[in-house]
């Protein structure tokens, strides 16, 4: 539209291109700053009522700008520079971290029509950029010359690329059904929502993109009883809010790219012939997710080092491999189906209760509920057997401690083998 | 392929770096500028901090790190196969089956082994 | 030849992966020097995308960006006293820089060959639109008898047997 209109008024048609590209990064880059200063302040609403408070409520109206007081306030307060820093790297930090979540936008489909660009490898451009992050971090640690930056910076790098293990896996389940990376072909192949065909793949990548995110009960990069606060202790004023910012941010992309994957994105009834609609729908979906992110971060207590890892490697990823063979073993007995008979009986002539349901409720969604219900059985199957295999696993674990504490002389030997390492490993968690 | 796709994220790459970078620098211009020996002494227990930052860190760190980037090239093996997979036949399925499984064998031998311990 | 954005573009990424990899070498802080090799990676990258090939600039940036340097990252951690190279040359920088320059002429003839098509090795590459599914077909490939299935499992093996031994030696020096 801006570009038409450029041309028009006698531009030249590379600069229109450039201008109307410009105008476009703009909206969707900008779109999570704005955003966080409104999620900021339902999270601590949320966060106050949770926890018997009030929460803010002093700037505005039930405390609604009280974000914009913050930021205000946070670029009055002194950058202080640690005299030790490697200034560069100091300095560049931030600005990494940020910029590898504000990236993500460029690809999120807001709907049918609104959507940064849609690149043929969407998905996987996500989770690429998603990765710089940990670089981010890893440099604030270096550059703050401090210890305790350091180690926290360590940790959350570890944390941060194990769980793209599961994050990833889990990703791919809705790919495989889909067929395409691009953002927009994952929402248009959700007829019915993914996370009704794979509930194991959204819970997966749910559990891991909590721990990517780095917040409760994963949030051991700011364990403040051990770390003091992480890998940003060293930064003030506006750099230390921008990793504040980049964490703020990236929970509600990453709610809204579970919506994109298992939730059926902007999809919702009228959406295709509103556009505005599905914007409405994403955001409506987006928030119950981050709801859900926000509820657990305050009711579960942090995990210890090694149990993260344990969690992610000896239970994750096993599982989200074999989840994959699995899927595609289903989805080769129950192919995605052909839609073009359902389709073509919807835009013929009314003949029957057949006719009449594909029009009422869309004849892909009907034609592909066969295939779904026989996914989500599959799905149910596997989890009665996960959780049968895991009963036995920890059943005969049990079993050993207690052969084990029957033979020793109960002198308080400790240390001694068959205990899971998770319960005598506390101090050497540390480092 | 459409270059004009990527122009966009070439552009967003830049933006996405300004975006951080100003309120940074306006902070520092607007904020107080009074650095003095206490203030920007590394920020520990009290006690000035004692040898480098730069101490060794645990091995297992590096090990991690490693069978992430093992899995990682394995992640992206399968991208390209998920995307082909509903026109693949089942010997595609066979052939990913064995690539999957020898490399979940493997976890489970480094499991054995202790290596995916945090001790 | 013509000053189109693509040359402009192109030209701009050449000069971040040289100018990356020239820090690399020169840098005196090993982490700085591995900082230095994400830049280079991103321009390889950029290249990437410029040859019409986005399904590897994304394997360079998750894999080389976010994994390999990472670890290096990590090895550089783990080195006690290397942090600080206290010289720019070691003592084997006149066999590096023999070993250096005869690659560069061999990679330099075999591209001229093949730019110029004269008994060139290569089939001169058609110019033009990329099919939309390249990521599909190369999946297909992957896995199809007649391609490159073998190599392809065989690269699983690879895989598991370089992760058993690399954790083998790291947890050897461990023990020491």
């Amino acid at each position: 539209m801006v570009k038409d209109a450029l041309i028009q008024a006698g531009m030249n048609i590379g600069w229109a291109t450039f201008i109307d590209l410009l105008l476009g990064v703009i909206v969707a880059a900008s779109f999570g700053m704005v955003w966080v200063l409104l999620g900021i302040w339902i999270e601590r609403k949320w966060a106050g009522r949770f926890q018997n408070r009030i929460g803010p409520n002093r700037v505005g109206p039930y405390g609604s700008i009280q974000s914009v007081a913050d930021a205000l306030k946070l670029l009055t307060k002194e950058v202080i520079i640690p005299r030790n820093a490697d200034r560069p790297v100091y300095f560049l930090a931030p600005v990494l971290v940020v910029a590898s979540v504000i990236l993500i936008a460029a690809v999120i489909p807001f709907s049918p029509v609104v959507i940064g660009t849609d690149l043929s490898i969407g998905i996987l451009y996500v989770m690429a950029v998603s990765s710089i992050g940990a670089i981010g971090i890893m440099m604030a640690g270096w550059g703050s010359n401090n210890k305790y930056a350091l180690l926290g910076a360590f940790r959350v790098v570890a944390q941060l690329i194990s769980y793209e293990v599961p994050t990833v896996l889990s990703a791919m389940i809705p790919v495989m059904i889909a067929g395409t990376l691009s953002m927009q072909g994952l929402v248009h192949g959700q007829h019915v929502w993914f996370i009704v065909s794979a509930p194991v793949a959204a819970v997966l990548f749910f559990i891991a993109s909590q721990a990517e995110l780095g917040r409760a009960p994963f949030d051991l990069l700011e364990a403040e009883s051990e770390l003091v606060a992480g890998f940003n202790i060293e930064y003030s004023g506006m750099a230390f809010a921008m990793f504040y910012l980049a964490e703020f941010m990236h929970s509600f992309f990453v709610a809204i790219l579970f919506s994109v994957l298992f939730l059926g994105g902007w999809r919702g009834p009228g959406a295709e012939q509103i556009p505005f609609l599905g914007i409405v729908y994403l955001f409506i979906k987006s928030i119950l997710v981050y709801f859900v992110s926000v509820w657990l971060r305050l009711t579960v207590p942090r995990v210890r080092i090694d149990q993260l890892l344990n969690l992610n490697w000896k239970f994750l990823v096993p599982l989200a491999m074999i989840y994959v063979i699995f899927m595609a073993f289903v989805l080769k007995i129950a192919p995605v189906p052909d839609l073009s008979g359902a389709q073509a009986i919807a835009a013929g002539p009314y003949e029957g209760v057949a006719s009449g349901i594909y029009r009422l409720l869309g004849p892909d969604f009907v034609a592909t509920l066969p295939q779904a219900g026989v996914l989500l059985l599959a799905n149910v199957l596997f989890v009665v057997v996960a959780a049968a295999v895991l009963r036995e696993v920890s059943r005969r674990r049990r079993m050993r401690v207690e052969d084990l504490v029957d033979e020793t002389d109960y002198s308080g030997a400790g240390g001694a083998g068959g205990y899971t390492p998770a319960d005598h490993s506390e101090t050497a968690a540390a480092r | 392929m459409n270059l004009n796709e990527w122009a966009f994220v070439g552009i967003f790459l830049a933006i996405a770096g300004i975006l951080p970078a100003v309120p940074i620098l306006l902070g520092w211009l607007l904020g107080p500028r009074k650095p003095n020996p206490i203030k920007t002494d590394t920020y520990e227990c009290g006690i000035e901090t004692v040898g480098d930052t730069w101490v060794q860190f645990k091995v297992q760190y590096y090990i991690f790190a490693l069978v992430f980037v093992i899995f990682d090239v394995e992640m992206l093996f399968l991208f390209p196969w998920a995307v082909a997979y509903q026109r693949l036949d089942l010997f595609a399925f066979v052939a990913m089956t064995i690539f999957i499984l020898l490399l979940t064998i493997d976890l489970f031998i480094l499991w054995r082994k202790g290596a995916l311990e945090w001790t | 030849m013509e000053l189109t954005i693509e040359v402009v573009v192109f030209a701009v990424f050449a000069i971040i992966t040289l100018a990356g990899a020239l820090g690399v070498v020169l840098a005196r802080n090993l982490f700085r020097a591995a900082l230095l090799l994400l830049v280079s990676l991103f321009g390889v990258a950029g290249l990437f995308v410029l040859l019409a090939a986005p399904f590897l600039a994304a394997v360079q940036v998750l894999l080389y960006m976010g994994g390999i340097a990472i670890l290096i990252i990590f090895g550089v951690m783990l080195t006690r006293g290397m942090v600080q190279a206290r010289q720019v040359m070691n003592s084997q920088w006149d066999l590096a820089a023999v070993i250096a320059l005869v690659t560069f002429v061999i990679l330099m003839i075999v591209i001229v060959q093949v730019a110029q098509g004269e008994g060139a090795p290569l089939p001169s590459l058609p110019r033009g639109d990329v099919a939309a599914d390249s990521i599909a077909q190369l999946g297909a490939a992957l896995v199809d008898p007649a391609q490159y299935v073998l190599p392809f499992e065989v690269a699983s093996v690879l895989l598991a047997g370089a992760l058993i031994g690399a954790v083998y030696i790291a947890r050897e020096d461990e023990a020491e």
